[in-house]
């Protein structure tokens, strides 16, 4: 009976594990000197990227109309989790010259 | 200035460090029917002179009140020094203009300190705001203090000793990969702003992000700027006044002044010289001389302009 218990629990980590073929993860973009680096990055559905501020001035990231971070002082940080696939174009509302892009797929 | 002869292409590296050099200690030029014409350095007797008469106003720019990073730890204290030169000074101006970043992150208590410091100066402040001015949640805190009388982000004009003055905003709504940005509905108001206008006016433009291009790389110019300058076009005398770049820099096309005012909180370098336009550090005994203020001086009917840069130190 216990050990019938036991092989039950098991079969449902195993499945669970099939169930999710990937572990979701996080991508870490760094602001320095004013440049998104990697200032491309692709990532899977689900996945997470986050940004942060290593710079003596506050920067955003902004995807028009997709997500828009507060203004991040020095080493705030910026998290986003990506649900659909597409090409994630953001850039600086402050700095617009600086730019990068986030690939879903 | 006269022998600077600045291509329409923008301004190459040498020839920025050498006006640079050439501006860096405080000098006195003057702008005498179009044609721009150096005085030299300033002894304190001539810029007494220059202000004897006419209009005499003061920019200054980049407070960046709550800044504490290397660059400067102390962007009140030297706030506060500006603040004492212009208490200080022997002619008192008419007023002063502030050319925007009053506040590092536009938290209240920034704008509060700022303003308890200003106005020590008892002189009528005419703002416009820095991109550093609404970066709260709500973007409200600079409307809501400085924004009265002002149209859409805060643009404005006022008359002032028979001189049209012209507060633009061109810090918001700005494009991914552009510069700064003044905007259709700005621009439209300017034309308005100026129509019928006697073309013998002396006009002055001032406004965070220099109007000009600068050094795009960095994101120093505004996208749109060239269009507000057609408009200005025919007037005989144009002065227009930026911070942002947190240095002296200056430019004569035709009948446009381009001047650029230091910052009171932290220098930033020189295009093209550092790896970013971040604040620049520098040794303690030299930031003083990078910091500062801008005394700017009409002599009305004589259509001369005169601006002093006055460092802090040095």
């Amino acid at each position: 009976m216990i050990q019938s218990v036991i092989r039950g629990a098991s079969l449902a980590a195993v499945l669970l594990l099939v169930a999710t073929p990937l572990r979701a993860e996080t991508i870490k973009v760094t602001i320095d000197n004013f440049t998104f680096t990697p200032a491309e990055v692709t990532v899977k559905v689900g996945d997470t990227v986050t940004w942060t501020n290593h710079d003596d001035i506050p920067h955003t990231v902004v995807s028009a109309g997709k997500y828009r971070s507060k203004a991040l002082d020095s080493d705030d940080s910026f998290s986003f989790t990506f649900a659909a696939a597409g090409d994630y174009k953001y850039f600086c509302s402050l700095h617009p010259h600086m730019t990068g892009v986030v690939k879903v797929e | 200035m006269s022998d600077h002869d600045h291509d329409d292409h923008g301004v190459s590296r040498r020839r920025v460090l050498e006006c640079m050099t050439w501006a860096g200690t405080g000098v006195l030029w003057t702008l005498s029917g179009g044609v721009p014409r150096s005085l030299g350095l300033v002894d304190a007797a001539r810029a007494a002179e220059q202000q004897a008469s006419g209009l005499t106003f003061l920019q200054i720019s980049d407070s960046h009140v709550g800044f504490d990073k290397p660059a400067n730890p102390n962007a009140i204290g030297t706030l506060e020094e500006a603040v004492n030169r212009i208490k200080a000074m022997p002619v008192k101006p008419s007023f002063m203009i502030h050319t925007g970043d009053i506040s590092h992150l536009s938290k209240a208590a920034e704008f509060d300190d700022a303003d308890r410091i200003i106005s020590q100066s008892r002189l009528d402040v005419h703002y416009v705001p820095g991109e550093h001015d609404f970066l709260d949640e709500d973007v409200k805190l600079y409307k809501e203090r400085y924004g009265k009388g002002s149209r859409g982000a805060g643009w404005y004009s006022f008359d002032a000793n028979g001189v049209h003055f012209i507060g633009l905003v061109n810090v918001v709504d700005l494009k991914a990969g552009g510069l700064g940005n003044l905007g259709a509905e700005q621009l439209a108001w300017l034309e308005q702003d100026l129509k019928g206008r006697s073309r013998s006016t002396p006009i002055v433009v001032f406004a965070h992000i220099p109007l000009w291009t600068v050094y795009p790389q960095w994101g120093w110019g505004t996208e749109d700027g060239g269009r507000a300058l057609d408009t200005l076009k025919g007037f005989g005398s144009v002065t227009v006044l930026n911070g942002h770049i947190h240095q002296v820099m200056q430019k004569v096309e035709g009948n446009v002044t381009f001047h650029t005012a230091r910052s009171t909180a932290f220098p930033q370098p020189a295009p093209g010289t550092a790896a970013s336009p971040g604040p620049m550090k520098v040794e303690d005994t030299r930031l003083r001389s990078l910091l500062g203020i801008a005394s700017i001086d009409f002599k009305v009917g004589d259509e001369r302009l005169a601006i002093i840069d006055t460092p802090l130190a040095g």
